[in-house]
C-alpha cells in the first residue's frame, strides 16, 4: 500500500469508528440441526498436539487386545473416562535409518515430522505448523503453544531447525494473552472499533513496505529468517484487521471470569498437574472462542524433569538408575511418573469434552495427536512406541480403538492426521518413515 | 564407537606452525606491519543476529532510562558450542514471538508518551498537543530511531514515520482511552514509536561489510556494524550516542579511533553489565530460571537461594576480574566472595543484611567458584548430588571439552545398580567404571565429581552420606587430590582453563563458534592473555582491537550483497 493510500485509509476509517453496534446474542448462528454454522459452513475442525516424555513400561502400558473395548493395563487405567474418545496406536517404530539414534529426540521428531534428524540438526517443520499453514490464518492466533513444565524451552513444535515455537509457561501470562485486554468477546453486546488499532495497522504497513530493501542487505540464509519475521508481521496485521471486524457470536465461548493465580513454578508432579489443568482449560476455551485452530501442549519434556516429592531423582534420571523392583517386576518410580502423565492426558482430552459445541462437544470437532520420545522408558528404545489420536475431527474419525502398528513407522499416524486435517499430500516423511497410506481402521 | 573425549580446542601449536608457513609461502604477510604480532586473519563472516531480550531491554533502558519497564522474554535459543550467543546468528523469530514483541513495544511506547514521562523523554515541545507538529515529530523520530536502529535514519525513513505520526495525531486526538482523552501529538508519536520498537532492523543486528581502504582486496565491517559489534560484545547493549557519533564522523575507523572507543568502553561502568551477560552465558546460568530443589529433601534451598547463588558467583567474578584486575585462574582458588542472608544458611556462616563481602577462612573447605552454591546446585539433581553432572560441567563449561552422550539403545541394566542402597555416591557410580561401554566417558567425569562429594545437591557441606564417611579423593588430567580445594588448584593450573576462556570470549565477541581459520588468532590471543597475567580486561581489549574482530571474509554471498548495495546507491 502506498503512503497516500494509507493516508486515505486513515482518513476514511478513523472518523467512522466509535459507533456502537448492539448485537443480539442468540443461538441462531447455528443451523437447525446445530451441526453447522448458520452460513452453511461446517464447524471448523481444529488440530492439537500433546506431548510427554519417556514412553511407558512395556506390558504395563500396552493393552493385550486390539480393536474397540480393549483392556486397559495399569499405566493406562486412568483412561477409562476417555477410552472411547481416543485411538491408541502401539508397537510403532521411529526409524533412524542413516541418522544417529539421538536419545530423547529421534522418537518424537519422527512422530511429528516423519524425518529422522541428523546429528546436531534440529527438527524440520512439525506437523502442527504444517497444518497451521492451512487453517491457522483465519484466527487471531496462528497457533497456541503451552507447557506445563514452567520451562520455556520445553516445546515439541518447531517452525524449522533453528526456530522453536516457544511455549507459554505461566497460566497467568497465558490468560492475559488470550483473554486480557485485547480479547474481543464474540458474544459481547457492543462492538467498537479502536482507532488506535487502525493507526497501528497503518504504521505496520509502512514498515512492511521496507521489506524489499532490507532483504537486499542480508545473505541468502538470513533472507529466510527475515522472511519469517515478516510472516509474523503479516499475522500481526491480520490480528489488527480482526480486531476491527465485528466477530460472529459463538455460543460455546464462555471466557474465564478471572485471571488464574500461578502455582509454584516447580516441577513436582502436583504442580505440573495443576498448571497443566489450568493451561488446558484456557487453551480449550481459546479454541472454543475461535481464537486459534491449532494448539500444542507439553506435559513433560523428552528429558522429563518431573519430580516425585520426597524422591531424590527426576523422572529421566529415575528411568536410568532405578533398579527394577523384584517383587513388582518393574521400576516403581518410573511407572509412577508415567501414570501421572497419563492422568494429565485424560485431563487434557476431558476439557475439550466438557465444552458443548453444536449438538455434541468440542472434542467432536478436534483432532489431537499425542506423542512421546521412546517406547520402553528404561532402555529408551525407539521401537515399541505409542501414539495417541483423540477427538473425532468433525465426524470423520471413529475413536476408541487400539491399533497395533506392527513395527511400522509412527509417522503413519502423523500422515493420517495430516490427511484428516485436509493437508493434501501424497506422502509424508522420508526413508523408512515415509508414509503414504492413511490408517483406515480409524476412518468413519 | 569411540567414547573418547572430543576436544573442541584445536591443537594450536601444531596448526600455528603449519599455518604461518603456508601464509608466508603465499606472501600474504607482506601487508602485515613488522611490528604487528597478530597473525594475518581473514576475519569472520558478517552476521545477522537476533537481539536478545537482555540486549533489547538494556538498549531501551539506555535510551529511555530505567524508569520505563522494559520486561520482555524472547524464545530461548539453543546452546551451540558452549554458548547461547553462538546461536543468535541462526535463530529465527516465530509468529507468536512477534506478537509478544508487539505487546512489549506497545507498553513501552505508552509509558514513554504518558503525561509523567513525555516532557523529559521527548526533547522538543510541539506547538500544540492536540495535533500534528512535523518538526518536533521529526526531531524525536530521527534521534530515537538512530539509537534504536544503530544508524542514522534516511530522510525517506524519517519522512515516512513523520507522516504516520502526523496523520495519527490528527485522527487520534480526543479519542478516549481508559477514560482519558488522547492528546493527538503524543498519541501519534506513540503509535510510531511502537512500530519502530518492533521494526526488523531493531530486532535483527545486521552486520554489513565494506572494502578496507587500506587493502582493497580485503573487506571489513562498516563503521556502524563495527560500533554494534563492539557495543554488544562489551556492554550487551546497542551503541551509545558517542559511539554512533564516532562511527558517523569517521573517527571510529581513523588511526587510533577504535583504540579510543574500546578504551572508553572498557573503563565504562557498563562493562560490568556486559561481562555479567558473558559469564552468565558461559556458566549456563540460564538454567537458574528453572532450578528447583525438592523441598522435602532440601527445605533450606528456596527460589531466593537460587537467585542469590547466581548473583554471588557473578559478583565474585566481576569483583575479581574487573574491580581487582586479578588473574582469571585464581577465581578457582580464591576465598573472597560475597554473602547474602539466604546463602548464609546453606554456607552455615553468620548472616548480614543485604550483600556483603565475605572471605572464607583458611581452614574452610571452600575456595573458588567450584565450591560455590551456583556450581554445586546447578550440577545436581533435585534431591541429591551428581558426580557425573559435576564432572561433565567442569569439562564442558570451563575447559571447552565435549563429553559425549551415552550411546543410544544402551542396556541401562548394566549401570542400574542392583542394590540402590549403597550409602555413598562413590559406591553407586563404581558400576560405571567397571563397565567398558560406560567407562570411557565416566572415567573423565566421575573422578572430578567425586572430589566434590562433600557438598550435597543444594551445595551444603557434609562429611557423611547415609552415615558413611565420604571419601573425596579425585583426579583431573594427571593431578590427584583429596577434596574440592585440590580440585580447584588442579583446575587453576590446567592450561585448558585460560584457553577455554579465550575461545569463549572470542566466540561471544564475533557471534559464532570459531572457524578453523581462527586458530592462529586464538593462539595469539592465548599468548597475549598469558603474557598479561590472565587479566580479563586486557583480553577483551586484545580481541576487540584485533583484525579477526573487524575483518570480514570474502564470500560469493558477500560480493553479491556489496554489488546490490553499490548499485542501489
Amino acid at each position: 500500500m502506498s503512503k497516500w493510500n494509507r493516508r486515505q485509509v486513515l482518513k476514511g476509517m478513523v472518523k467512522g469508528v466509535g459507533v456502537t453496534v448492539a448485537l443480539p446474542f442468540l443461538d441462531y448462528f447455528l443451523n437447525g440441526n446445530g451441526t453447522a454454522l448458520a452460513s452453511g459452513a461446517p464447524m471448523p475442525v481444529r488440530f492439537g498436539t500433546w506431548g510427554y516424555g519417556l514412553g511407558g513400561t512395556g506390558k504395563l502400558f500396552v493393552p493385550q487386545q486390539t480393536g474397540p473395548n480393549y483392556d486397559l493395563p495399569e499405566e493406562l487405567s486412568s483412561w477409562a473416562p476417555i477410552q472411547n474418545d481416543v485411538n491408541l496406536f502401539t508397537n510403532g517404530h521411529a526409524f533412524p535409518d542413516a541418522s544417529p539414534n539421538r536419545n530423547h529426540y529421534t522418537g518424537w521428531v519422527v512422530s511429528r515430522t516423519g524425518v529422522a534428524p541428523d546429528a546436531g540438526a534440529g527438527p524440520s517443520e512439525t506437523i502442527d505448523l504444517t497444518i497451521a499453514k492451512k487453517i491457522g490464518g483465519a484466527t487471531r492466533f496462528n497457533n497456541l503453544t503451552a507447557t506445563a513444565t514452567a520451562d520455556a524451552r520445553d516445546t515439541y513444535s518447531y517452525y524449522n531447525a533453528s526456530t522453536p515455537n516457544e511455549p507459554e509457561w505461566s497460566p497467568l501470562a497465558f490468560y492475559k494473552r488470550l483473554f486480557g485486554l485485547d480479547f474481543q468477546d464474540p458474544n459481547a453486546d457492543e462492538f467498537e472499533r479502536d482507532a488506535r488499532v487502525i493507526a497501528r495497522q497503518s504504521v505496520l504497513s509502512a514498515i512492511m513496505d521496507q521489506e524489499r530493501s532490507l532483504m537486499k542487505t542480508v545473505g541468502v540464509a538470513d533472507r529466510e529468517r527475515l522472511d519469517q519475521y515478516f510472516t509474523g508481521l503479516r499475522q500481526l496485521e491480520r490480528q489488527f484487521e480482526q480486531r476491527l471486524t465485528k466477530p460472529e457470536p459463538i455460543a460455546s465461548c464462555v471466557p474465564p471470569g478471572q485471571a488464574p493465580v500461578d502455582v509454584a513454578m516447580d516441577q513436582s508432579t502436583e504442580s505440573v498437574k495443576i498448571r497443566h489443568q489450568m493451561m488446558a482449560e484456557l487453551m480449550a476455551m481459546a479454541v472454543a472462542c475461535d481464537q486459534t485452530r491449532v494448539f500444542n501442549m507439553t506435559y513433560s519434556a523428552a528429558f522429563a524433569s518431573t519430580i516425585r516429592t520426597g524422591y531424590e531423582k527426576p523422572h529421566h534420571t529415575c528411568t536410568h538408575e532405578e533398579p527394577v523392583d523384584e517383587k513388582l517386576g518393574y521400576q516403581e518410580n518410573a511407572s509412577f511418573f508415567t501414570r501421572r502423565a497419563m492422568e494429565s492426558w485424560v485431563d487434557f482430552v476431558e476439557v475439550f469434552k466438557k465444552i458443548p459445541e453444536g449438538d455434541g462437544t468440542l472434542l467432536d470437532n478436534v483432532l489431537i495427536l499425542g506423542t512421546t520420545d521412546v517406547g520402553y522408558a528404561r532402555t529408551h528404545s525407539v521401537d515399541g512406541m505409542s501414539v495417541f489420536l483423540a477427538g473425532r475431527a468433525g465426524g470423520t474419525v471413529k475413536s476408541g480403538h487400539h491399533i497395533d502398528l506392527n513395527g511400522g513407522s509412527v509417522a503413519q499416524v502423523g500422515y493420517t492426521a495430516l490427511r484428516l486435517m485436509g493437508v493434501d499430500t501424497p506422502s509424508w516423511g522420508t526413508l523408512s518413515n515415509e508414509s503414504s497410506d492413511v490408517i483406515s481402521d480409524v476412518l468413519v | 564407537m569411540s567414547l573418547g573425549m572430543k576436544r573442541s580446542t584445536p591443537k594450536l601449536g601444531q596448526w600455528f606452525r603449519g599455518a604461518a608457513l603456508s601464509l608466508l609461502t603465499l606472501g600474504v604477510l607482506a601487508s602485515c606491519s613488522p611490528a604487528d604480532p597478530e597473525p594475518e586473519s581473514s576475519g569472520t563472516l558478517p552476521l545477522t543476529k537476533l537481539i536478545t531480550a537482555e540486549q533489547y531491554s538494556n538498549s531501551l533502558a539506555y535510551i529511555f532510562g530505567s524508569g520505563i519497564d522494559t520486561q520482555v522474554q524472547f524464545a530461548p535459543v539453543a546452546r551451540n558450542e558452549g554458548l547461547l550467543a553462538n546461536s543468535l546468528a541462526t535463530a529465527g523469530v516465530s509468529v507468536g514471538q512477534v506478537q509478544t514483541i508487539q505487546s512489549v513495544a506497545s507498553s513501552v511506547a505508552r509509558q514513554v508518551m504518558n503525561v509523567e514521562n513525555r516532557n523529559h523523554l521527548v526533547a522538543c515541545r510541539p506547538e500544540a498537543i492536540d495535533g500534528a507538529d512535523e518538526t518536533c515529530a521529526a526531531d524525536f523520530i530521527s534521534k530515537i530511531g538512530r539509537l534504536l536502529f544503530r544508524r542514522a535514519l534516511t530522510d525517506n525513513e524519517i519522512a515516512t514515520f513523520v507522516e504516520q505520526a502526523s496523520v495519527s495525531a490528527q485522527e487520534l486526538d480526543g479519542e478516549e482511552l481508559d477514560g482519558d482523552k488522547l492528546d493527538g501529538f503524543y498519541a501519534g508519536l506513540e503509535v510510531v514509536l511502537e512500530g519502530l520498537l518492533l521494526h526488523p532492523e531493531v530486532l535483527f543486528i545486521v552486520e554489513t561489510a565494506e572494502q578496507d581502504p587500506n587493502n582493497p582486496e580485503q573487506l571489513r565491517l562498516d563503521a556502524y556494524s563495527l560500533a554494534s559489534r563492539l557495543s554488544f560484545f562489551l556492554w550487551n547493549a546497542s551503541p551509545d550516542d558517542e559511539l554512533l557519533a564516532a562511527a558517523e564522523s569517521g573517527e571510529l575507523q581513523s588511526p587510533g579511533g577504535v583504540e579510543r572507543a574500546v578504551d572508553r568502553m572498557l573503563e565504562s561502568p557498563r562493562l560490568v553489565e556486559g561481562m555479567r551477560a558473558f559469564f552468565d552465558d558461559m556458566l549456563v546460568f540460564n538454567e537458574f530460571k528453572t532450578l528447583a530443589k525438592d523441598a522435602t529433601i532440601y527445605p533450606e534451598f528456596t527460589s531466593v537461594t537460587a537467585q542469590d547463588a547466581r548473583e554471588q558467583t557473578l559478583r565474585t567474578i566481576i569483583d575479581h576480574t574487573l574491580n581487582k584486575d586479578q588473574d582469571y585462574r585464581d577465581l578457582f582458588t580464591s576465598r573472597s566472595t560475597f554473602m547474602s542472608p539466604a546463602l548464609a544458611i546453606i554456607y552455615g556462616v553468620p548472616a548480614q543484611p543485604g550483600w556483603a563481602p565475605y572471605t572464607f577462612a583458611e581452614d574452610s573447605p571452600r575456595a573458588g567458584l567450584l565450591t560455590q552454591v551456583s556450581f554445586l546446585a546447578l550440577t545436581s539433581h533435585p534431591g541429591r548430588s551428581s558426580v557425573t553432572l559435576r564432572g561433565m560441567a567442569l569439562r564442558e563449561r570451563l575447559l571447552c571439552q565435549t563429553v559425549p552422550e551415552p550411546p543410544p539403545g544402551i542396556d541401562f541394566s548394566v549401570v542400574s545398580n542392583p542394590d540402590a542402597h549403597y550409602p555413598t555416591q562413590r559406591q553407586r557410580v563404581a558400576a560405571h567404571l567397571e563397565t567398558p561401554s560406560c567407562a570411557g566417558c565416566h572415567r573423565i567425569t566421575d573422578p572430578i565429581g567425586l572430589s566434590l562429594e562433600q557438598f550435597d545437591g543444594a551445595g551444603g557441606y557434609r562429611l557423611t552420606e547415609n552415615g558413611a564417611t565420604i571419601d573425596a579423593t579425585g583426579g583431573l588430567d594427571g593431578f590427584e587430590f583429596d577434596g574440592a580445594i585440590g580440585l580447584g588448584e588442579a583446575l587453576s593450573q590446567n592450561p585448558e582453563l585460560p584457553r577455554c576462556l579465550v575461545q569463549r570470549v572470542y566466540s561471544y565477541a564475533t557471534g559464532g563458534p570459531p572457524e578453523i581459520e581462527a586458530r592462529a588468532a586464538l593462539d595469539y590471543f592465548n599468548e597475549e592473555f598469558a603474557a598479561d597475567g590472565y587479566k580479563l580486561r586486557n583480553l577483551l581489549r586484545t580481541i576487540a582491537l584485533s583484525k579477526s574482530f573487524t575483518l570480514i571474509q570474502q564470500s560469493a554471498d558477500e560480493e553479491e550483497r556489496l554489488l546490490a548495495t553499490n548499485s542501489s546507491q
